[in-house]
């Protein structure tokens, strides 16, 4: 092998995106090819587990690691990684706040085993066959990751140097953290301080977004396939949800600016630990029903009924940083290890 | 041994009124739960639900915010914003598990300290039936967001390595 620096990337629990992503920089993936060697990466060269059990520690320069930690074979990949790279990139949404996949923490792995295995309109399963951690055939044992109650995000596992956070990251910002790691590592450029979000704006998605923001006075949310929303206007002030005031910029609003609201991919902006509850306060502002000198009752009243209009807030707010929130998961019944049963 | 189960409740309570009250629970001698930890704040509209989330995280079994009646805020409006948050949130909190009457909101002015202190012992109450909470211990596990079964698992890989 040459001795150029060495590139890995590595899916856990993710959906493929951030791979693509990657080769949605253009030509300039030319230039990632001069510049490194690939040392791992399932979804485009044929690498085995044993090549990078092989590798001396340290031994891969930079590691993307996408996708969120859902069975023990995403952790100890993400274990094995650490140990084999001197950068560990927590790249997309689902290895820097969990993501899709840590929605599930709304719910428990047996709820989530039942409704996949079982209770699915499309599912035929009269054998009532589930996945197991180990399986006896005639010919021995059959093993299987296990498949944790929680999802959790890379750096709860590991450490991890940077974050570049998006859904998947846009290519501009992908190509502008490469450039910064080939420069280090080939001119000994800087390098950001440790646990920086790479890839990403400082303000808010509103300051990026275009749309024309006026006062905001909400009595009534609408879900994006209930209205037709004014062009040009922004959506939050029309009643669509939109997450852009608690969401980081780096993305250029690319949501919004196509009629639907800032699902929130980017992550909370810096400072803030719970991107799910500074939306809540967001929302909470902009209802602008009952004024002080109203009844106590009524006033309650009224503003339940526009909360009513507010589909699943913790799924809406929460969508992408779920294992980074505060409280982490939710709390079912005997939580954890002897949680719900399995039908 | 069978002691008691102790809530520990944490109070955000607004400078204008309900801390007020509360000083004048003191200064009358009126006997209430010690149950719940007192925090000042400018307004009840000054509570980001991000305190709420991380008192429970922390180890609060419940949470008070305590504020001026409607109409009667220092702010004009805080507390009407106060109670907005906490209706939304109280929906949120039921997805996460948390019994309602864990997250309470009070409105007591400046002059209603015995109605503080019956709001405090009747929380407390409620809290103490239902229990601990412990949220890092019974649902994240020992080690804040490393969840409950990470330990058998490690154990697992121990055992393959």
């Amino acid at each position: 092998m040459s001795d150029k620096p060495k590139l890995a990337m590595y899916w856990a629990a993710s959906c493929g995106g951030c791979e693509i992503s990657v080769l949605n920089i253009g030509d300039k993936i030319l230039i990632v090819d001069d510049v490194f060697d690939l040392a791992f990466f399932p979804c485009i060269a044929d690498f085995k587990h044993s090549h990078v059990e092989g590798y001396p520690d340290g031994y891969i320069d930079v590691c993307l690691f996408n996708g969120a930690i859902r069975t023990s074979d995403n952790e100890e990949m993400a274990k094995l990684l650490r140990q084999k790279s001197k950068i560990l990139v927590a790249y997309g949404s689902c290895a820097y706040e969990g993501c899709i996949p840590a929605l599930s923490n709304l719910t428990t792995k047996d709820d989530t085993f039942n409704t996949v295995y079982f209770d699915n309109q499309t599912i035929d399963n009269p054998d009532r066959v589930v996945p197991l951690v180990e399986t006896q055939v005639p010919e021995g044992t059959l093993t299987l990751p296990s498949f944790y109650n929680t999802v959790k995000s890379l750096d709860q596992v590991v450490d991890v140097d940077y974050y570049l956070p998006g859904c998947p990251p846009e290519p501009e910002q992908i190509w502008a953290v490469l450039e910064v790691v080939v420069n280090a590592l080939l001119n000994e450029g800087p390098l950001p301080p440790a646990g920086s979000i790479v890839g990403a704006g400082i303000v808010a998605v509103c300051e990026e977004c275009p749309l024309e923001k006026n006062v905001k006075s909400i009595t009534q949310f609408y879900r994006p396939y209930e209205i037709q929303p004014e062009p040009g206007l922004c959506l939050l002030e029309q009643g669509l949800v939109c997450v852009g005031p608690a969401t980081r910029s780096g993305c250029g609003a690319l949501c919004p600016q196509v009629g639907m609201g800032c699902r929130g991919c980017y992550g909370p902006l810096d400072g803030v630990e719970d991107q799910g509850a500074k939306m809540l306060s967001a929302i909470a502002s902009v209802v602008t029903v009952g004024a002080s000198g109203e009844d106590e009752h009524e006033l309650e009243e009224k503003i339940n009924a526009v909360m009513d209009t507010l589909a699943d807030p913790s799924g809406t707010f929460y969508r992408f940083s779920m294992a980074h929130s505060l409280l982490g998961r939710v709390r079912a019944e005997n939580n954890g290890k002897n949680g719900g049963k399995v039908k | 041994m069978n002691e008691q189960f102790e809530p520990v409740i944490v109070g955000f309570l607004c400078n204008w009124c309900s801390y007020r009250a509360a000083d004048l629970a003191g200064t009358s001698r009126t006997k209430y739960a010690p149950n719940m930890r007192a925090i000042r704040v400018m307004c009840s509209g000054r509570v980001d639900p991000q305190f709420v989330l991380k008192a429970l995280l922390e180890g609060a079994d419940g949470v008070m915010i305590a504020g001026c009646h409607p109409g009667e805020c220092h702010y004009v409006e805080g507390n009407i914003k106060a109670l907005r948050r906490y209706i939304l949130l109280k929906r949120m909190l039921k997805q996460w598990g948390i019994e309602e009457q864990r997250v309470q909101l009070v409105w007591a002015s400046a002059s209603e300290g015995n109605l503080l202190a019956e709001a405090v012992d009747r929380m407390t109450e409620e809290v103490r039936a239902l229990g601990p909470l412990q949220w890092r211990e019974t649902v994240l596990g020992g080690n804040g967001h490393k969840p409950v079964e990470t330990a058998e698992v490690e154990a697992e890989l121990e055992e393959v390595s």
